[in-house]
């Protein structure tokens, strides 16, 4: 049977909805995983969680990032396993060189906490094999410090790669600045490495796994990573 | 020996704090104020050494944690390195 780990950092704060998700709603064997772990052995997927890390001092996952359990994480994507960075999991990412790119300031000045519609820009990852190109997935999103950022070559090698996992789009599917919550560069929502297995993203799906949420979407990212581990084809062991 | 360190939002990227700030300048009736950019003052006391030395460790602090250089820039000073170049 596949593991799954929640790793807790001082601040972390979804956590437990997280583990909720994966192991009530999804049901798949999840562990929490403290973040002063250096052995990850035994886990097929590793979650990092939304919150507010190390008080977000200096700047959102800076401090994480050097977390005894990142050099452990960092080891466990280079083998395949699978890694999803959700809200400050994906600031950490960025900031561990594990994801391209840099977090910033929302543009207008608001901590943005609402559903937004993502657009499915890739099925060819776990995270997204449940849907067709284009699909429309509704999830909500909470950060201050939500607006990706890459420069303009970042930009152009994940365009390339067909990284850009999630856009921020309207109901229609279509990606207007309206649609954009918190000023990203090309509406970006989400990416993955060159690899596929590291999937970082702003909203949080554990927080919409259930209708009594008001969206089950989210279900579709877990069961994803946890179909795409039955298959085996992506553990590379 | 300290190290003065100043971290500021490189000028491609939109500083959203800063243009907030020169908003309420203007609002608040200083109305030539062109620009704001809000960035971060740090300072590390480190051990007396060489200035060499000590420009290139902060150097390294700096590209590792104090600043992210895909967003910022930053410059320092030192102080207190007199007499011990």
């Amino acid at each position: 049977m596949k593991k799954f780990g929640v790793v807790i950092f001082p601040g972390s704060n979804c956590d437990a909805d997280c583990y909720h998700a994966l192991r009530d709603v999804v049901g798949v064997p999840t562990e929490y995983i403290w973040h002063e772990e250096r052995d990850l052995s035994g886990y097929d997927g590793i979650v990092l969680p939304g919150g507010f890390t190390y008080g977000d001092y200096l700047r959102t996952g800076a401090v994480a990032r050097f977390a005894p359990v990142m050099e452990a994480v960092a080891g466990f994507a280079e083998k395949g396993g699978l890694v999803i960075g959700i809200c400050n999991g994906f600031q950490i990412l960025l900031e561990a060189g594990l994801l391209p790119g840099a977090m910033l300031r929302n543009a207008h000045q608001r901590f943005s906490c609402k559903y937004v519609n993502l657009r499915v820009e890739t099925p060819d990852t776990v995270f997204t094999r449940m849907a067709r190109r284009g699909a429309v997935w509704r999830m909500p999103i909470a950060h201050g410090e939500g607006r990706y950022y890459a420069d303009p070559q970042a930009l152009a090698e994940l365009e390339a790669g067909e990284q850009i996992v999630f856009r921020y789009c309207d109901e229609s599917g279509s990606i207007t600045e309206e649609a954009n919550p918190n000023g990203s560069v090309g509406n970006i929502a989400g990416i993955c490495n060159k690899k596929r297995n590291v999937l970082g993203m702003m909203p949080h799906p554990e927080r919409c796994c259930e209708q009594m949420l008001g969206s089950t979407d989210g279900r579709f990212v877990f069961e994803g990573m946890v179909s795409g581990l039955v298959g085996g084809v992506f553990a590379e062991d | 020996m300290k190290a003065r360190i100043v971290i500021t939002l490189k000028q491609t990227v939109l500083d959203a704090q800063g243009a907030t700030v020169q908003k309420a300048l203007c609002n608040l009736g200083f109305s030539d104020v062109n620009e704001v950019r809000m960035g971060k003052y740090i300072e590390v006391v480190v051990a007396d050494g060489s200035e060499a030395e000590v420009r290139q460790q902060v150097d390294e602090m700096c590209k590792k944690l104090l600043a992210n250089p895909i967003i910022e820039d930053y410059r320092f000073e030192l102080e207190g390195q007199e007499g011990k170049k």
